[in-house]
């Protein structure tokens, strides 16, 4: 993605730390009676990558410097692990590279989900209505879908 | 319109001759039966007798009808005015086929009740199409007979209740009289058919004055209603006999509403001879059966009620609560969420006054449980009961809260959203499957202080302890959420019963040694249930006061509700547990709930009375010490 700016950084770890008091107190809860904790951002894949879960979206958004906001007619496709077609973008952030993670908004600025954009802004405007703009990753969609796998 | 009364009430016969015809129903013949049985007893007059035992409804009035004209028969051989009346139409009628005849008359009753109107219609069509030779005859028994009925008229008259009637009555009836000898004096003269009809019109006459008559009667029946209100309690032969043929609903219900009815002035209703208790199991019977209840449970539920009551109870309990959903106050404002809802077609409402979070949904179009609001985590769908237990053990923030049998999350994150995300929540369940929604539910919501466990409440004060407030929603039979889940109402027995109360009764001594007396702003402990017998509520809350003296109930600082029982059929619980709250689906709306909540006073438990107190104190004395070890190492 893109190196954190020093404030991030901060708060970050100032969310980490605040974790760590919590993690100190669940020492006490034994390894296998232990369900979770705090907020799972995400897991790491056999090959040692990181996937960033759909948990991790409250954080991601609340720092993000590329956001797009979608319409309300595109919101329900989104949420259903569709990508997003041109047609349904109601507004990005200028400039956004292409195959940059993006944060998803719907037009509440709730944020629904995340993705990679498939073009750059500028890109974008040439493209017809259906093609794809931002290639799904996660969306809150998953709470219900994938509820038994998820954590 | 007084006849057609009179035909849709059908004309009652003398007792035998229904059984005989077989006209009677079998519920009536039933009750006939029992008539006959009761008869026999000395000390009180047929009718008196009759009357008083009768059985409700429309059936009543016909069986006091048939009274009357078994009187009337017993007491003159000719039978009652209203009878004769109609046979004569009918015969009149009859008499083209040849089947006219004094003596058939008894067979043709069923008939000529039942087609009143029609052998009107018939008659007139008779008149113009009669010949003069069957006509003469006719007439001439219809003349006898007419004088004949007119005299019965008068006797029936003799035998009626009402006084002032009888005068007027009477006065209509000699004129009638007088007219009747006329006509048989200027039989020759005048035509048949006029002096057909104006013998005809006579008779309607007569018959719409004794429908009035008896129209009068009625009323004055309801209104006595009060002074001798009819039911018989079946007797186990009925119910034998009721259990061979497919059940009955509306009789079944009828016979709750007329046992309540009686329940509710037993000492001037009741049938001597029987007992309140025998009327109990009898309405615990059909009730069982009405609701589809087992007896067991119908019958804990019952003793919580006085008996009408119950029955909104249990009426309540077949229809379901609204869906109502509580704002995650991590991620959003009520006011902002209701703008969002009703914005996708939603309608909904607050849900009281009592809460500042809560939303009834009404309708809506789209699935509430997948709008994109429910998914970003801006609302639980939750029982607005299952508010309470929160609200009444209100958190505070940087607390450490335990809540102990926690799935799926929802009064979880009501906590979190409490404490504003701050300090920490153990949220424990003994359901690894269940816990899987309860995690989810807690990262949906975004809540990031809560530490999620798999042990048994009853480990917990081994596991942990030293916390600020525990909540304690404890398992149960769930007999407060039977609108949600019916099978209950069949599934519980008296096992599974004392199997929940004994786990209740240890978790919530667990719950109150987890929680450190000592706490600066806490030190509290609420038990909540989501269901409404006693067993679960107040004996368990009363069990831990005598085993933990070291706490006391408080206040739940909710302000609606019941109190809880201080003292239930005979046991005497503690005086404080008027301090705890019982929620109800008829009073309140919401599901069936107990909640109680207790302040701990001190860690150590000043041993009771009982043996036991010793080795507990010595077991939990014990506990303090990992806890602050527990302590220390945190901070």
């Amino acid at each position: 993605m893109r190196p954190l700016t020093d404030e991030e950084t901060k708060t970050f770890f100032e969310k980490l730390s605040k974790y760590e008091a919590i993690m100190r107190q669940a020492t006490s809860i034994g390894r296998t009676n232990l369900i979770s904790l705090g907020i799972c951002f995400g897991k790491f894949t056999k090959s040692g990558k990181f996937r960033l879960h759909i948990t991790a979206l409250p954080y991601l958004a609340q720092y993000a410097t590329y956001k797009i906001w979608i319409k309300p007619n595109g919101e329900m496709s989104f949420l259903y692990g569709n990508n997003v077609a041109k047609a349904h973008v109601k507004r990005a952030t200028d400039d956004t590279p292409e195959h940059q993670g993006v944060v998803i908004y719907n037009s509440n600025d709730i944020p629904l989900g995340f993705g990679v954009t498939a073009r750059s802004t500028v890109d974008t405007r040439k493209l017809d209505p259906s093609a794809i703009v931002v290639f799904h990753q996660s969306d809150v969609g998953e709470y219900l879908r994938d509820e038994d796998t998820l954590f | 319109m007084g006849r057609r009364a009179q035909n849709k009430q059908g004309v009652p016969l003398p007792l035998d001759q229904e059984k005989r015809t077989g006209k009677v129903t079998e519920k009536l013949n039933k009750q006939l039966r029992n008539n006959i049985v009761k008869n026999s007893k000395p000390g009180k007059s047929t009718r008196k007798s009759l009357e008083d035992k009768g059985s409700s409804g429309g059936s009543k009035r016909k069986r006091e009808k048939e009274t009357d004209n078994s009187i009337a028969i017993t007491k003159s051989r000719k039978s009652s005015a209203v009878l004769k009346t109609k046979k004569d139409l009918f015969e009149d009628s009859d008499l083209d086929q040849g089947t006219g005849g004094p003596e058939s008359g008894w067979d043709n009753m069923e008939m000529a009740s039942e087609d009143g109107e029609d052998s009107d219609i018939s008659m007139g069509s008779y008149e113009g199409t009669s010949d003069s030779d069957e006509d003469e005859d006719d007439s001439k028994e219809l003349a006898a007979r007419s004088s004949d009925f007119l005299f019965d008229k008068d006797e029936v008259n003799s035998h009626s209740d009402s006084s002032d009637e009888d005068s007027a009555e009477e006065d209509s009836t000699e004129e009638e009289e007088e007219e009747g000898e006329e006509e048989e004096e200027e039989f020759g003269e005048l035509g048949d058919i006029e002096k057909k009809s104006r013998k005809l019109e006579k008779l309607q006459k007569l018959e719409a004055t004794l429908a009035e008559e008896e129209q009068r009667d009625m009323i004055e029946r309801n209104e006595q209603e009060e002074d001798f209100f009819e039911f018989t309690l079946p007797t186990e032969e009925d119910l034998a006999r009721e259990a061979e043929s497919p059940p009955d609903l509306n009789v079944v219900q009828q016979r709750i509403q007329d046992v309540v009815h009686v329940l509710n002035s037993f000492s001037q209703l009741r049938e001597s001879n029987r007992s309140r208790s025998e009327y109990m199991n009898q309405l615990t019977r059909d009730m069982a059966f009405y609701y589809g209840y087992s007896e067991f449970l119908l019958e804990k539920l019952m003793q919580l009620f006085p008996v009408s009551e119950a029955i909104e109870f249990f009426e309540a309990n077949e229809v379901p609560r609204p869906v109502t959903i509580r704002t995650n106050t991590l991620k959003t404002r009520r006011r902002d969420l209701a703008q969002a809802l009703i914005n996708r077609g939603v309608n909904l409402d607050v849900i009281g006054k009592w809460s500042k979070v809560g939303l009834t949904i009404y309708d809506s179009p789209v699935p509430i449980g997948a709008t994109p609001e429910y998914m970003a985590g801006h609302y639980m769908i939750q029982a607005a009961s299952s508010f309470l237990p929160v609200m009444a053990l209100s958190p505070q923030p940087h607390e450490r809260v335990l809540d102990m049998s926690s799935a799926p999350g929802g009064k979880t994150t009501h906590c979190a959203a409490l404490m504003r995300n701050t300090g920490v929540i153990f949220a424990n369940d003994a359901n690894k499957e269940r816990e899987k929604a309860l995690v989810a539910n807690i990262h949906r919501l975004g809540v990031s202080n809560a530490v999620v466990c798999n042990y048994d409440g009853r480990e917990f004060p081994k596991v942990m302890g030293g916390f600020d407030r525990v909540l304690l929603d404890a398992p149960c039979s769930g007999t407060g959420v039977i609108s949600k889940d019916a099978s209950v109402k069949v599934n519980k027995t008296e096992q599974d019963f004392n199997m929940l109360t004994h786990l209740q009764k240890e978790l919530i001594l667990s719950a109150i040694d987890s929680v450190d007396a000592n706490s600066k702003t806490g030190g509290y402990i609420v038990y909540s249930t989501c269901s409404v017998t006693v067993d679960e509520d107040e004996s368990v809350v009363d069990y831990a006061l005598r085993k933990r003296p070291n706490v006391k109930l408080v206040d739940t600082g909710l302000d609606f509700g019941r109190e809880g029982f201080s003292k239930f059929r005979g046991k005497a619980f503690h005086p404080s547990l008027s301090l705890t709250r019982r929620f109800f689906a008829h009073t309140h709306n919401m599901d069936g709930f107990y909640v109680a909540k207790f302040k701990k006073l001190s860690n150590k438990i000043t041993s009771p009375s009982g043996e036991n107190g010793s080795t507990e104190a010595r077991s939990t004395g014990g506990e303090p010490k990992p806890k602050k070890s527990k302590k220390k190492r945190s901070d």
